[in-house]
């Protein structure tokens, strides 16, 4: 019997291994300059957390091989230095293990979230609200106009709250339902939420960031090729929240010159 | 023919006269009209295309993006979606039997303007392959907001007192429309020509309203006489933004 579950244990083991190496259920491709170091880390943290797994069960299977059967009476082997030592080893080699993945993994995410973008980005706002996300363009005039909260109303298209009779630079503000980006060239989300948290969630961008609402968040990234993503809210917000989604379209610099042309007509 | 089955006859007629007599709508022949047409003056603001990406089973229901509806304009700077109505001098009738229907279809309500008789039975459908949460902010009336998963059976309401109720979608937030809860059984909305007609007024002085979501309400006074017909004309001042 101890033999049994010692090769079912392996078998399961290596199996589980296995789908890792064959990518059987593996990450969509990344689309973004700053996704590769996610990547990195991503690979790292399985390989760390991948090899104490083998290890591990291995060792369970061998043990169980081992022990097989042995009389009850057989004297129990002892970890040297007893339980005391035992227990300070599997602290450090877990905690060393953990601590080293945080260090290497907030050098990447810092690279992400912590760095200003770059100048000359092209800004994009974004307004969260349940359930839908809304994309504001600066318009021909390259200025935003203000928000006034008070003046939000969906029923005539005001999702960010623009006071067009009082401010021109609002007048030709972009809103739209899509989050439309040229290729290659840096983009700088400010997000908002007009109601609860919410979550920015591009998978293939390898970036999730929460709404918070009251505060203006930054987020910047670079798409690297032209396809259409989804937009997903990753914060439970409410009754719609399954429904909450949008669309990263990104284009060729000409087609979306284009669109913006289109937009900006409309 | 049996002679008492041909005496039932004449009576057999009364009761089918009054039934179908009671299906039709409650206006009494003849009596006075009142119609007119709803214009604006000055420079309407531009109505937004709506994004429905979001919902590919609406979006791929219109083949041009459906537009938002606050001020929606016609030929000759006419006006839809006006409620013209008596808000003064009509002594008031009780609630109709007929329901008024609401659709919720491809993410827009239908009609974006809906009057009805207070005490009237309304029933609102989801015609959409998705899920709706309509959501009536009424103020006077009880406020409540409903789920309506697609395939669900219609909601059947009513509102008691009259009011103007602005109505969303708490799931899809372009979507917006309007009850109108009046106490007359006098009213009309005005269709793309800005046209609108009372019909079968006893004769009387009337205060008629017009009322618009972005512009709200003008009044008017008119007194008509037995079938007499008046024409009466609004027109709001529009602002661009």
């Amino acid at each position: 019997m101890g033999k049994a579950f010692a090769v079912l244990v392996t078998l399961i083991t290596l199996v589980s291994i296995a789908f890792f190496f064959l990518h059987t259920w593996w990450l969509p491709p990344n689309i973004s300059t700053t996704g590769r170091a996610v990547d990195h880390q991503l690979e790292e943290t399985l390989i760390g957390t991948g090899v104490l797994f083998l290890a591990g069960q291995l060792m369970l299977g061998w043990f169980a091989w081992m022990a097989s059967g042995k009389s009850k009476d057989a004297p129990a082997k002892r970890f040297p230095g007893g339980a005391a030592s035992l227990v300070v080893t599997a602290i450090l080699v877990v905690g060393i293990e953990i601590l080293t993945l945080t260090f290497v993994g907030s050098k990447a995410w810092g690279a992400i979230y912590l760095t200003p973008a770059e100048p000359g980005a092209l800004r994009v706002d974004v307004q969260a609200e349940q359930f839908a996300f809304y994309f504001r363009y600066a318009g021909p005039d390259g200025q935003f106009g203000g928000i006034h909260p008070e003046k939000i109303d969906d029923g005539s298209g005001n999702y960010f709250g623009l006071d067009p009779a009082n401010d021109v630079a609002a007048r030709d503000d972009i809103v739209v339902g899509s989050l439309v980006v040229p290729v290659n060239r840096p983009i700088s989300l400010t997000l908002h939420s007009k109601d609860v948290g919410h979550s920015f969630y591009v998978r293939e961008l390898r970036m999730q960031q929460d709404f918070v609402p009251g505060l203006d968040i930054p987020l910047h990234f670079t798409a690297t090729q032209v396809g259409k993503y989804e937009i997903v809210c990753t914060q439970l917000c409410g009754l719609g929240h399954y429904n909450m989604k949008a669309y990263l379209e990104v284009m060729s610099e000409p087609d979306y010159e284009q669109w913006l042309k289109t937009q900006a007509g409309q | 023919m049996n002679r008492k089955l041909l005496c039932l006859l004449p009576a057999a007629a009364v009761i089918f006269y009054s039934v179908t007599a009671g299906a039709e709508t409650p206006t009494p022949p003849g009596g006075a009209t009142i119609s007119g047409k709803v214009t604006y003056t000055g420079t309407p603001p531009k109505m937004k295309p709506i994004d429905m990406a979001k919902e590919p089973t609406c979006a791929k229901q219109h083949a041009t993006p459906v537009m938002t509806e606050n001020v929606t304009t016609g030929p000759d700077s006419s006006l839809q979606y006006v409620v013209v109505y008596i808000s003064e001098g009509d002594q008031g009738s009780a609630p109709p039997s007929e329901t008024v229907r609401y659709d919720q279809r491809g993410c827009q309500y239908l009609p974006h303007v809906l009057p009805m008789q207070a005490g009237q039975v309304l029933q609102i459908f989801n015609d959409d392959q998705t899920s709706h949460n309509i959501h009536p902010l009424a103020k006077v009336n009880p406020e409540w907001n409903k789920s309506q998963p697609a395939g669900s059976l219609p909601i059947d309401t009513k509102y008691d007192k009259p009011e103007f109720i602005p109505v969303k979608c708490n799931i899809h937030p372009w979507m917006h429309g309007y009850f109108v809860v009046l106490k007359t059984s006098h009213y009309a909305v005005t269709g793309q020509d800005g046209s609108f007609s009372l019909k079968g007024l006893p004769a009387g002085k009337y205060t008629v309203s017009a009322w618009q979501e972005q512009y709200g309400t003008q009044t008017q006074e008119v007194t008509v006489g037995g079938s007499e017909t008046k024409t009466v004309n609004f027109t709001f001042k529009a602002l661009p933004y």
